[in-house]
Formats: C-alpha cells, sequence, structure tokens
C-alpha cells in the first residue's frame, strides 16, 4: 500500500515516502510497545491476591486524600494517596486487619482521613444535629398548631358579625346562581 | 417574642457558616501534638553511611523540617531557615522527603544548608510516620521527644515570630 502510494504520488514523492517511513516507525512502535506489554503483565499486582484487592477497594473508598480532600483514598492519583495505598497493600499482606490498618492511618493524620468520623465527644453534636433540629422542628410545628387551633376555637361572634358573615355568604351564593 | 426566633436562628446560622469560611480546610489538625515523636533512624544526607535518629535529639528542643529539592514551597521558606540557623537559635533537623540524593544535595549547595543535619527519607516512611501529607511541614519538638508544634506548608516570617520562636523560647526554659 505504501508503495502504491509512492508512485502514484508523481512529485509528492519525496515527503510521501518520508510519510510512509515515519508511518512505519510510528506503528512499529506500537506494535513494539503493546507486545512489550503484554509480556511483561504489568498490570500483574492488581490480581495478585484477589481477597487482598476486593479489602482494599472496599476500605479505601472509605478513606479521604487529604491532598485533594474531595476524592477519596481510592479514587486519587496523588502521591499520598499512592503512599498510603502502598502501605495499605504492605499491611494487609502482613496480615493485618482493616481495623488496625484503619487505627494506623488515623494514628497519623487524625480522624479527618476518616469519611465516617467516629462517634465521641467532639462529634457527638455532628451525629446527632440532624436529630436534635428535626426534634424542634416538630416540637415548633406541634406548638404552633395547637395554638391557631386554640386561637380559633376562642373566637366567637356577636349576633350582629353573625348577621353580617350570614348576609355576606348568601351575597355569594347569590352571585354564583346568577 | 415570635418575631424574634427567625432572627436568633439567623444569627446562629450566621456564626456558623462565618466560622466555617474562615476554617483553612486544607489545615488538618495533626493528632500527634503532644504526642511522643515518631521513632526513625535514617541514613544522613550528606553521609549516607552516617545515621540520625530522633533519640540523638534528646534533651534539646529542636525543629524538624520536611523539605525536597522538587518542592516549589520549600524555596519560598528556605531563606528563613537559613536566617534562624545563622541566629543559632535552635536546631533544625531536615528531613528530605522522597527526593535524589544528588538533586538533594544540589539544591543545598545553591541555597545555603540551614540544617545541622538531614535525613534521606527516600521512600517517604518517616514521613508517613509524621502524618507528611504536604511539603513543607516543620515540627518543634521539645527536650522529651515531645511533638509540641505542627506547621503545614511554609512557614512565614509572621507564624516563626509570633508563634514558634515564642514556644522554642518556653520549652528551652523547663
Amino acid at each position: 500500500m505504501n508503495r502504491s502510494v509512492v508512485s502514484d504520488a508523481g512529485s509528492g514523492l519525496v515527503f510521501s515516502s518520508r510519510a510512509a517511513l515515519w508511518m512505519g516507525i510510528v506503528l512499529g512502535l506500537c506494535l513494539l510497545v503493546t507486545g512489550r506489554h503484554g509480556l511483561a503483565g504489568e498490570a500483574e499486582p492488581l490480581i495478585a491476591d484477589p481477597v487482598i484487592e476486593a479489602r482494599m477497594a472496599a476500605l479505601s473508598e472509605e478513606l479521604r486524600c487529604l491532598v485533594c480532600q474531595g476524592q477519596s483514598i481510592a479514587g486519587s492519583d496523588s502521591d499520598f494517596a499512592k503512599d498510603v495505598r502502598r502501605e495499605m497493600r504492605t499491611m494487609m499482606e502482613n496480615g493485618r486487619s482493616d481495623a488496625e490498618v484503619v487505627e494506623f492511618l488515623v494514628q497519623r493524620y487524625g480522624d479527618f482521613i476518616l469519611f465516617r468520623p467516629p462517634v465521641k465527644g467532639a462529634t457527638l453534636l455532628l451525629w446527632l444535629g440532624p436529630f436534635i433540629l428535626l426534634a424542634i422542628a416538630v416540637a415548633v410545628l406541634v406548638i404552633s398548631l395547637r395554638r391557631r387551633g386554640r386561637r380559633a376555637a376562642a373566637v366567637t361572634l356577636s349576633s350582629e358579625e353573625l348577621h353580617r358573615a350570614e348576609s355576606l355568604l348568601k351575597e355569594k351564593d347569590d352571585r354564583k346562581d346568577s | 417574642m415570635t418575631r424574634t426566633i427567625p432572627l436568633v436562628v439567623f444569627a446562629v446560622l450566621v456564626v456558623f457558616f462565618g466560622v466555617g469560611l474562615l476554617l483553612d480546610p486544607s489545615k488538618v489538625p495533626s493528632p500527634l501534638i503532644d504526642k511522643p515523636a515518631p521513632a526513625f533512624t535514617l541514613p544522613q544526607l550528606h553521609d549516607a553511611s552516617a545515621t540520625i535518629s530522633n533519640s540523638d535529639m534528646r534533651g534539646k528542643v529542636w525543629l524538624f523540617n520536611v523539605w525536597a529539592s522538587w518542592c516549589v514551597a520549600c524555596r519560598q521558606e528556605h531563606p528563613l531557615l537559613v536566617d534562624l540557623a545563622r541566629r543559632n537559635i535552635v536546631p533544625i533537623v531536615g528531613l528530605n522527603y522522597k527526593d535524589e540524593r544528588a538533586a538533594a544535595i544540589r539544591w543545598l549547595q545553591d541555597l545555603g544548608d540551614p540544617y545541622t543535619v538531614s535525613g534521606h527519607d527516600i521512600e517517604g516512611r518517616v514521613g508517613m510516620d509524621y502524618g507528611v501529607y504536604g511539603v513543607p511541614e516543620t515540627y518543634v519538638i521539645d527536650k522529651q521527644g515531645f511533638i509540641r508544634y505542627k506547621q503545614i506548608g511554609p512557614i512565614s516570617p509572621d507564624v516563626l515570630k509570633n508563634d514558634i520562636l515564642p514556644l522554642v523560647e518556653r520549652l528551652q526554659k523547663t
């Protein structure tokens, strides 16, 4: 195919043959790279131990990357996250439990590394806050409803007012009929 | 009474949001404050056959400064450390974090070496024990080997003058 391009090109001969040469080189490099990948098996660490990888995947989703705070340790590509993942994997391979891994990280980086903060004195308000607010809202609702009910019941009309109300209602009915 | 309630609620929210906005979420309080500094023994940067250990500094108040030649903010902080070292107030031990030895030594040659000694932490393991997540970081460690202060990010002249040096002075007296 390359040759046909070259021979048909006529005046563009030099350019085309050079382009063909480059194309060949690039293609060759692609083959070389992909071929090497296939042989080297670079993804091996991921499938080395499926149990550990499953634990890694679950646990690292629960941990915050301190450098890129919106992301989890699992989702971040920062050096910090890579280091933490390496350390977690090493600890798991040494037979440490998930709780021990978490404790190791909390000792170093504090509770902040956990997306789910533990329930303790300093975080009590955080955990109970929504329920306290809900209780307050319900209390306010109940109190104001009761007060409104009482106020409505307490209204008494004088005969004059009653008369006027009746005439107004009648007027409305008349308008509807017409 | 009923009119003031929404006002009170609003005021409380303003206070909460105000405090929240003024906090810097990139500064995570270190759980290591007032805890013993994690033990380490590292090869020295300038002499790989010699080591530096935290126990070498027992009995002294010292600064432990995490730095690297690839770290841009370290460059910003560096003249301050060089100046501090010249004043001979407090020894500064460096933790050369995940850096190449040659690049690190060249960096110190170019910019001055404020460190009494630097440990070479090529894998960042010691850095992890100290909860390092952003270089530079600086710890103030007292005579008994307890961490008393942690600065995340470069030390500003303000922080040095108003926080770190008064603390060092106080710790040196005890």
